[in-house]
């Protein structure tokens, strides 16, 4: 029989506020422990919650970005549960009324088409502080640095088919909170989590089967291989004439596999109900417009004006747009390069994030600025240098040598376009290779390349290209 | 000196007749003397009262007083008080110590008071008698057989037996104002949201208001004053200006329309009781009110409610005592399970741990709806019931409990009699208006209280009412014989 996949993620998005959502410590990370938790982190008895108003603009950004309902009024609410680092023994959460109803995302597939997934709903709430259970004798550690930190809950609709649509929809949500600048989308540090709801049905169903529960997915690649080790889970088991149980399935990433954490029947009862320490959160029309007037561009309509206005292939549009910072540094590279807006499209996807990728760096980090990009892309196009000399040049910036004139200047590598010049060399390479002349002239013409690599040789790679092939071939021929 | 009212003795102070120190150390010796009798007081912090009432002299003879400056106060001990521990009256808080004062206190000390310790209370504000206190019950000083109510017995016995000149109290379902009519002392419940209760340790959210408790209308009203106002940190705290309570004191009610819901006065209702609430109607007629019936229909439902919200509340808000970072922790926990179950087993009491559970269960999938969901539909039909009422009265006037002070241990192991004595006081807290508590006789020699209930931030309205009354009447001024 063939199985047909069904999943919805929920994604955990750290906000980027300074402060806690329901007290005034800081949310910067890696602190001490227990440093950055005050009177309310720590639950100390008769301290009350203070919603953070930047935590509210936040999930207003995300759900104006999602063409999401924006609810007027939603509710906190009190989810009970005992565990030594939820310090009140509950959390404050939303429950039947979250500040982001259903919205959508559209994601694009690898065959090239888009494929729209719906969002349920987003709710803000608060994280719980982190249990270390290494480095305590026979004890556990409690780190509340982390308690009150606010989250934005983002659940998709069960609309992904395969583990490749869920990284995919991870990776748009991922870009996505972080041009919204609500996120700083770092999954070490567990700023941007995910838990998916995994269930299979025999292709052409329109039921859903009975879903597991998997936890714990901090990477992108943890999410691809955590979902289709569970979907063979599901199918093997089914064909095997089992049963699949819905349960919370935690994955081991050292081992690739998940296990059973907690079925149904053990879950927590949370008893939730209205939090009687804050009033409901009223938006206002006026609060949502003003924020709609501060949000950026947004991927799917940078990736839309890439395409339009610099003549970008689909293909390079969205790798441009895949972050803000990098598209910010491809517009600011074709501003410096006079509008070589392919050329420069060329070298940032190219020589640029290669270059990156090997050093391990982000955008950001990158030694050699838009600006100097930009000016080495001048000299290629004005043929100071070759392209061929322009990568040796890009690796003279890397190692901060200066910028493109300065290391055209110290290294002397300003391409020879004099043609009496280039004429002297190519006679030089013909006469020094009868052989290959007298081959050339019986017909064996791809030995052009080769007297090419001669010239190019004895220039130090300077002469001009075009203009060695034109010579070349006039001599050659003639 | 202990006779004297906030006004006379902020006046004494003025004069220089005594100054803060005398007037401190006074109050402390008669707690010396008394307490050993009543246990109004979990602690008493004897040289920071000296040390505060000397800085109060200080500032006095700089020319800074404010109108509490250097007078004598208690806070009931479900107060934070920064480095003063906090026990809400529980074994599980009997090693805590806040870093941080509450609102409330904060704002009591820039007024100029001088804290002399923390009042004896039910443990968690869950009792109306005083009798489930880790620390023991508190004796009625009119009859030291009795309860004084509760939850905030020992602030009521405290300002009774004049071992201070006031106390602060909470008020869940007629914690100041039960206490106070059993006390034979005046207690005001404000609006919700008039009181931060921030740094009060919370029983019912949606129902805790803290407020003052004082002999008169007018002590009331200085300590108000001072109390009242916006705090950032309670959310539930209302953005609105404090008016000068006392200086509408002394208004005329002649024309005020004061109503008797007939729900207040039937069956239970103790004759002693109605006979002293009658007698106070009829002041208050003299004094010009306008005397009519309303109807109150649902307050038979108050109870039941109040019975399933407050406990809900309050089975999430003590979720967080639980061995883990501060308060009680049972010894050599055998794992996390233990930890929880000992620690909470060990340091709750009886009434608290039955709060917990009945909350609990209201809660819990399956019966949420027909419980919590159901008990906050019939909340607001209380609540409308109100506003029905004010539309055609000023102030809703009866009995504040159905009896004057019971014996100790008269009540203690039926928790349904027990709940019955706040009959009258519940619905207020249901609808976060405010209520006042004033002396208004006797019945078998124990003091009967006359409660005002008023429209929302309305407390100057029932200050005045209160006021009037206490000026036509002397109940406020007498004073326990052995105790004088």
């Amino acid at each position: 029989m063939e199985w047909e996949p069904v999943i919805g993620l929920e994604i955990h998005a750290q906000l980027a506020t300074r402060t806690k959502i329901f007290s005034g410590a800081s949310t910067a990370y890696g602190a001490e422990p227990n440093t950055q938790a005050c009177a309310v982190d720590l639950g100390l008895p008769g301290v009350l919650p203070v919603l953070n108003e930047q935590a509210v603009r936040f999930a207003v950004r995300l759900g104006l970005a999602l063409d999401a309902e924006v609810a007027g009024r939603s509710v906190f609410a009190r989810k009970n549960y005992f565990y030594p680092d939820l310090p009140k023994g509950y959390q404050i959460s939303q429950y039947e009324l979250p500040v982001v109803g259903t919205g959508h995302l559209d994601i694009d597939l690898e065959d090239g088409t888009t494929k729209r997934i719906g969002v349920t709903r987003a709710h803000l709430e608060e994280d719980a502080g982190k249990s270390l259970h290494e480095g305590f004798e026979a004890m556990t550690g409690i780190d509340l640095n982390r308690a009150g930190t606010p989250l934005l809950e983002i659940v998709s609709e069960p609309d992904l088919r395969s583990a490749k649509e869920a990284v995919a929809y991870m990776k748009k949500l991922h870009s996505l909170v972080r041009y919204l600048g609500i996120c700083d989308g770092n999954m070490q540090e567990g700023s941007f989590r995910c838990d998916a709801n995994v269930s299979v049905r025999p292709k052409g169903e329109s039921g859903f089967g009975t879903r597991a529960e998997l936890k714990n997915l901090n990477s992108f690649r943890f999410v691809e291989r955590a979902i289709n080790h569970e979907i063979e889970r599901q199918i093997e088991l089914i064909e095997d004439g089992g049963e699949v149980v819905q349960e919370t399935r935690l994955y081991d990433a050292d081992k690739n596999e998940t296990r059973s954490m907690r079925t149904k029947e053990e879950a927590n009862d949370y008893r939730y109900f209205p939090d009687p320490d804050l009033l409901p959160l009223e938006v206002t029309r006026s609060l949502i417009e003003e924020i709609r007037g501060e949000l950026p561009e947004l991927p799917d309509a940078k990736k839309a004006r890439f395409e339009a206005d610099y003549g970008l292939p689909a293909y390079d549009a969205g790798v441009l747009t895949a972050s803000r910072e990098l598209a910010d540094y491809y517009e600011a590279t074709v501003t410096a390069a006079d509008g070589e807006a392919k050329l420069a499209a060329n070298w940032v996807m190219g020589e640029l994030s290669g270059a990156l990728n090997k050093a391990g760096l982000d955008i950001t980090d990158s030694p050699v600025s838009a600006a100097d990009l930009g000016g080495l892309l001048c000299r290629i196009n004005d043929e100071t240098i070759s392209g061929k000399i322009a990568k040796d040049v890009f690796e003279a910036m890397w190692n901060g040598e200066g910028d493109a004139d300065t290391v055209i200047e110290s290294k002397g590598l300003k391409q020879v376009t004099d043609t009496g010049a280039i004429e002297a060399m190519v006679d030089e390479a013909i006469a020094a290779n009868p052989t290959q002349l007298e081959q050339y002239r019986a017909g064996k013409t791809k030995l052009l390349g080769f007297f090419v690599g001669q010239v190019m040789k004895a220039s130090g790679g300077k002469a001009n290209p075009q203009q060695v092939n034109e010579i070349l071939r006039r001599k050659l021929d003639g | 000196m202990h006779e004297y009212s906030i006004t006379e003795l902020a006046a004494g102070l003025e004069r220089g007749d005594f100054t803060s120190r005398e007037l401190t150390g006074h109050y402390l010796e008669r707690i010396r003397r008394h307490d050993g009798t009543l246990n109004s007081f979990i602690s008493v912090t004897e040289e920071a009262a000296l040390a505060r009432a000397e800085a109060a002299d200080a500032r006095r003879a700089r020319g800074e007083a404010g109108p509490l400056t250097g007078v004598p106060i208690a806070h009931k001990d479900i107060f934070c008080t920064d480095g003063v521990r906090t026990s809400c009256g529980s074994r599980m808080l009997d090693n805590f110590i806040a870093p941080y004062d509450a609102h409330v206190v904060e704002r009591l000390d820039e007024a100029g008071a001088v804290m002399l310790g923390k009042t004896n209370m039910d443990e968690f504000a869950m009792g109306s008698s005083n009798e489930t206190s880790f620390y023991g019950p508190v004796s009625n000083p009119w009859d030291t057989a009795a309860v004084p109510g509760g939850s905030s017995g020992g602030s009521a016995a405290a300002v009774a037996a004049r071992l201070t000149p006031a106390a602060t109290g909470t008020d869940t379902g007629g914690s100041i104002r039960q206490p106070a009519s059993m006390c034979g002392i005046s207690g005001l419940k404000p609006t919700y949201g008039r009181v931060s209760r921030y740094g009060m340790v919370a029983f019912a959210s949606s129902l805790d208001q803290g407020g003052p408790m004082a002999r008169s209308a007018e002590d009331l009203a200085v300590l108000l004053g001072a109390m009242a106002g916006f705090d950032h940190r309670d959310s539930t705290s209302v953005q609105r200006e404090v008016p000068d309570y006392r200086a509408t004191l002394g208004d005329d009610i002649r024309g005020l329309r004061i109503g008797l819901p007939a729900e207040y006065f039937g069956e239970g209702l103790d004759a002693g009781v109605r006979a002293a609430i009658d007698e106070a109607v009829a002041a208050l007629r003299a004094e010009g009110a306008e005397i009519t019936e309303v109807s109150l229909p649902n307050t038979h439902l108050a109870v039941p409610v109040y019975y399933v919200i407050a406990p809900a509340e309050a089975s999430s808000n003590l979720s967080r005592f639980d061995g883990v970072r501060f308060g009680y922790r049972c010894e050599d926990p055998r794992g996390l399970e233990d930890l929880y179950t000992r620690s909470r087993g060990e340091g709750f009491g009886d009434e608290v741990k039955r709060r917990i559970m009945v909350g609990t269960y209201a809660l819990s999938a399956g019966y949420y709806d027909a419980y919590y969901l159901k008990a906050q539909q019939v909340r607001r039909m209380i609540r409308d019931d109100f506003t029905r009422a004010f539309e055609d009265v000023d102030v809703i006037l009866g009995p504040v409990a159905p009896t004057p002070a019971f014996d100790i241990g008269e009540k203690a192991d039926d928790p349904v009699q027990m709940y019955l004595s706040d009959i009258y006081t519940l619905a207020v807290n249901l609808a976060g208006l405010p209520g006042l508590s004033v002396p208004a006789g006797f019945a078998n020699g124990r003091p009967v209280g006359m409660q005002l209930i008023g429209n929302y931030f309305d407390e100057a309205r029932l200050l005045n009412v209160g006021h009037r009354f206490q000026q036509a009447t002397d109940w406020h001024t007498r004073a326990p014989g052995d105790f004088a």
